[in-house]
C-alpha cells in the first residue's frame, strides 16, 4: 500500500500560512488566530482521553482553568517570568489530573463524565472561596500583563504577534508529542484498553497505570492551554471556567474528529469562529442559531472532520 | 478587467479616507462619531439587553433631529453573553477592527474588569459603564473609566441607615450573587454597621449566575430566622427570590438592589401581589409612578417608546435607564464643541456640573469632576404597592 505524502502536505502547508499569517492580517484577527492555537491545544489534551482512551471528561474546562490560575497566581506574584509559568501550570495540571484519574479509573463511561462534571461545577465555586482569596483574588479576579516580545524581536513583532508566535511553538511541540505517543506503543495500549479492555488486560497492559497516566497527561496539554489562554486575555476569573468551557471543549473534540490529531485544529476552528457568525446572523438568538449549524456539521460530518478527510481519502485510495 | 479594478481603486480610496480620519481623532469622521459597547443579548443577564436597544432606539432619534455638532451618533452593541472573555474578544473587535472612538455603557461588573486595563492602556473611554461596582470611581489609577448609576456599595449603606433608624433590632439576612456585584452590598452593609455587623447580619446566602434557582438558598435564611432581608441579585434571579419568599409565607422587611426592581423584567414575573412593600433605592422616574402620569420628561420619553421601540412594554425601567444614560452621553458630547477626541470626551465626562437628566428624580442631579468620578451618588427611598413603587422620605446622599 503505497504510504500517503498527503499529510505530510499538509503540516507542511498549515505550518508556512501559520507562519505568514500575523503579518497579513489585522492585530484582532491575529488575536482571534492565537485563541484557536489555543484551543487546539487544550482540544489535543480532551481527544488523548475521550478519543483515544475512550474516557468522557465533562470536566476538562477545570483544567483549563486550573491552568490558567497556575500562570496568573505565578505571573502577579511575580515569581516566574511568564514563559516559566507555563510548563509550572503543566505540570500542576498533571498532577492534579493524575490525582483525580487514580480514584475515578474504578468508573466507566457515564459514571466517569458524572464524577468529572463534578469537577468542573466545583472549580469555579473553589476558586471563589474566601480561604483561597489571597491568592486567587476571589471573585475580582487576576488582571495580567501582556508579554512583550524579547529585546531582540521588539522591533519586527509586537505583543500580539509575539504571542501568537510562542503559541505556534506550543502547538508544534504539543502535537509532535501526540503524534509520537498515539503512534508507539502507547498509542496501541489506550487504544486496546478503549476497544477491548479485558483483552488488554489479558496481554499484560497495566491498565490503571495508562488510564491515570493518560489523565494526566490530558490534563497537562488543557493546563498549558489555559495557561497561554491566560495570557492572551489578560484577566483570569472564576466566572471564566464555567461547565459551559468544558461543553465547549467536547464539542471541538467531536466536530474535529475523534483519534484524531489534526482533527483538533477544525475543533478548534469551529468553536471559535461559529459563535461568532451566529451572533452576526441573529442578535436575540445566537445559540439557537449555533444549535442549528452544529446539528448540520453532524449532519454533513457524521465522524467529525477528520472522519469525513478519511473517507474521502479512502474512496479515492 | 474594470470591475476588479474599480473594486481596488474604492478600496484604495476608503483605506487613505479611512486613515486620514483615524489620524484626527479616532472613529470620528466629519458626518460620523462611532461608538461601541458590549451587552449581554445572551445569557443568564439577556434582561439587561433592552438597555442597548434603548440606546440604539436613542441616538437614531437624535441622528434624526441632525445629531451633535452635525454629527451622526454610531452606536455599535455587541453581544458578551455577560462573559469576561467573550467581553475582551468583542471590546477588541471593536477598538480594533471597527476603530470607535470611545466604550460608551458597556454592561456588567465582571465583563468591564476584564476589559479595564486593556482600554485605559490604549487611552480609550470606558464611558459610564453600566455596573454600580465602587471600583469604577478610580480618577487617579484609572483616568478613562467612568461610571454612572449610584454605586452599589452606597445603596447598600443607604438600606442600612435606614435600618439602623427605622427598625434598629432587626435581624438581617443577605442573599447575594457571588460576585463583585453582590459583595458590593455586603461592603456596604459592613461600612455601616462596623463591628456590629456579625451580630445584626445572622446569615448571609450566595448563589452563581450559572445557577438554574436560588429556591434551597431562600429556604435556608427563612429557617435562620431572620425578620429583614436585602437581596442583591440580576433580574431573573430576582424574581425567583421574590416569588420564593412569598410562596413560603415569609414576610420580611425586603430590600432589592435598584438594578432588579424593573416591573416589567422583575415584579411581574414574580407576581405583582408576591412583591408588595419590596423596598429599593430609587434615582430615575419610575414609568409606573402615578406621581408622574403627566410629568413633562415622562410623556416625552412614552413619546419616544411609541416612535422608536414600539411593541416595547412601558412598566420596565431598563428602559428609562437607558434613555437616561445615552441622554447624558449627548450633553457630554455637546460640551465637547467640535472636538471629539478621546482625551477631550473624558475631560468633558469629568466636567459635568448640575446636570439634571430629564428622566432623574426631582432633586437629584449629576455631578463629577477631575477627583470625583460618581455621576450620581444620591438616592430616594421607595417601596412597591403592588403597581408601582411609591417613593418616600427624602433624597439621601449615599456618602
Amino acid at each position: 500500500m503505497k504510504k500517503s505524502r498527503a499529510p505530510a502536505i499538509t503540516v507542511a502547508v498549515l505550518l508556512v500560512g501559520g507562519c505568514v499569517a500575523p503579518f497579513a492580517i489585522s492585530s484582532f484577527h491575529t488575536f482571534q488566530l492565537t485563541q484557536i492555537l489555543i484551543y487546539a491545544i487544550a482540544l489535543l489534551g480532551l481527544n488523548l482521553l475521550t478519543g483515544y482512551s475512550g474516557q468522557i471528561s465533562l470536566g476538562h474546562g477545570a483544567f483549563y482553568g486550573i491552568g490558567a490560575y497556575a500562570a496568573a497566581i505565578l505571573l502577579d506574584h511575580a515569581w516566574l517570568p511568564y514563559w516559566a509559568t507555563i510548563p509550572v501550570a503543566g505540570a500542576v495540571c498533571f498532577a492534579v489530573g493524575f490525582g483525580f484519574g487514580l480514584p475515578a479509573l474504578r468508573l466507566e463511561g457515564p459514571y466517569l463524565a458524572l464524577a468529572t462534571f463534578a469537577l468542573a461545577i466545583a472549580t469555579p465555586q473553589i476558586l471563589k472561596h474566601d480561604a483561597l482569596e489571597k491568592w486567587t483574588g476571589g471573585v475580582q479576579g487576576i488582571l495580567l500583563d501582556k508579554p512583550e516580545p524579547p529585546g531582540l524581536l521588539a522591533g519586527p513583532l509586537d505583543a500580539d504577534q509575539w504571542l501568537y508566535f510562542l503559541c505556534l511553538v506550543f502547538v508544534v511541540v504539543s502535537y509532535v508529542i501526540g503524534w509520537n505517543l498515539v503512534r508507539g506503543r502507547t498509542g496501541r495500549a489506550l487504544i486496546a484498553i478503549r476497544d477491548q479492555p479485558i483483552a488488554a488486560a489479558a496481554m499484560g497492559i497495566d491498565t490503571a497505570l495508562y488510564k491515570s497516566t493518560t489523565f494526566g497527561l490530558s490534563a497537562m496539554y488543557t493546563g498549558v492551554a489555559g495557561a497561554l489562554g491566560a495570557l492572551l486575555t489578560g484577566f483570569v476569573s472564576p466566572d471564566s471556567f464555567t461547565i459551559l468551557v468544558s461543553i465547549n471543549f467536547l464539542v471541538g473534540v467531536v466536530v474535529g474528529g475523534m483519534a484524531s490529531i489534526l482533527g483538533n485544529l477544525f475543533g478548534a476552528l469551529f468553536i471559535v469562529i461559529v459563535p461568532n457568525i451566529a451572533s452576526d446572523i441573529s442578535e436575540s438568538a445566537p445559540w439557537a442559531i449555533y444549535g442549528a449549524l452544529l446539528i448540520l456539521i453532524m449532519i454533513l460530518m457524521p465522524r467529525g472532520f477528520a472522519g469525513m478527510v478519511r473517507a474521502v481519502a479512502a474512496r479515492r485510495g | 478587467m474594470s470591475r476588479r479594478t474599480g473594486l481596488m481603486a474604492t478600496l484604495a480610496l476608503l483605506t487613505i479616507g479611512g486613515t486620514a480620519a483615524a489620524q484626527k481623532s479616532p472613529g470620528v469622521t466629519s458626518t460620523e462619531i462611532k461608538i461601541g459597547q458590549t451587552m449581554p443579548y445572551s445569557g443568564p443577564a439577556s434582561a439587561y439587553g433592552v438597555i442597548g436597544k434603548t440606546a440604539l432606539a436613542y441616538f437614531k432619534m437624535v441622528n434624526e433631529k441632525g445629531g451633535v455638532a452635525g454629527h451622526k451618533i454610531n452606536l455599535i452593541s455587541l453581544d458578551d453573553g455577560y462573559a469576561p472573555p467573550k467581553a475582551v474578544e468583542q471590546t477588541r473587535k471593536l477598538v480594533e477592527s471597527e476603530g470607535v472612538a470611545f466604550i460608551f455603557n458597556a454592561l456588567g461588573t465582571a465583563t468591564n474588569s476584564a476589559t479595564q486595563r486593556y482600554l485605559n492602556k490604549k487611552g480609550i473611554p470606558q464611558l459610564f459603564v453600566a455596573t454600580g461596582a465602587d471600583k469604577w470611581s478610580d480618577p487617579k489609577g484609572n483616568r478613562w473609566t467612568m461610571g454612572w448609576q449610584p454605586s452599589y456599595r452606597q445603596e447598600a449603606r443607604v438600606y442600612a441607615r435606614y435600618i439602623q433608624q427605622s427598625k434598629p433590632d432587626a435581624t438581617i439576612c443577605v442573599l447575594y450573587q457571588n460576585d463583585d456585584f453582590g459583595k458590593d452590598y455586603i461592603a456596604g452593609l459592613k461600612d455601616v454597621f462596623k463591628d456590629a455587623y456579625k451580630k445584626k447580619v445572622v446569615k448571609e446566602a450566595s448563589y452563581e449566575v450559572t445557577d438554574p434557582t436560588l429556591d434551597s438558598q431562600v429556604v435556608n435564611l427563612k429557617a435562620a430566622g431572620c425578620n429583614t432581608l436585602v437581596t442583591a441579585a440580576t433580574p431573573k434571579f430576582a424574581a425567583q427570590a421574590i416569588r420564593k419568599v412569598h410562596d413560603i409565607g415569609w414576610k420580611p422587611l425586603h430590600f432589592m438592589t435598584n438594578v432588579s426592581v424593573s416591573v416589567a423584567a422583575v415584579m411581574q414575573p414574580a407576581g405583582l401581589e408576591k412583591g408588595v412593600g419590596i423596598i429599593t433605592g430609587a434615582y430615575l422616574k419610575d414609568p409606573t409612578d402615578p406621581a408622574f402620569k403627566n410629568d413633562p420628561a415622562m410623556l416625552e420619553w412614552r413619546a419616544f417608546m411609541k416612535k422608536y421601540m414600539p411593541g416595547a412594554p412601558e412598566s420596565d425601567v431598563n428602559n428609562v435607564y437607558g434613555y437616561a444614560v445615552s441622554e447624558t452621553l449627548i450633553q457630554v458630547l455637546k460640551q465637547c464643541g467640535s472636538d471629539f477626541s478621546r482625551d477631550n470626551v473624558i475631560k468633558q465626562a469629568a466636567s459635568l456640573k448640575g446636570f439634571k437628566p430629564s428622566l432623574a428624580l426631582p432633586g437629584l442631579e449629576i455631578n463629577t469632576s477631575g477627583s470625583d468620578y460618581r455621576p450620581f451618588s444620591q438616592m430616594q427611598l421607595a417601596k412597591f404597592n403592588g403597581k408601582s413603587f411609591e417613593r418616600f422620605g427624602s433624597v439621601i446622599s449615599g456618602d
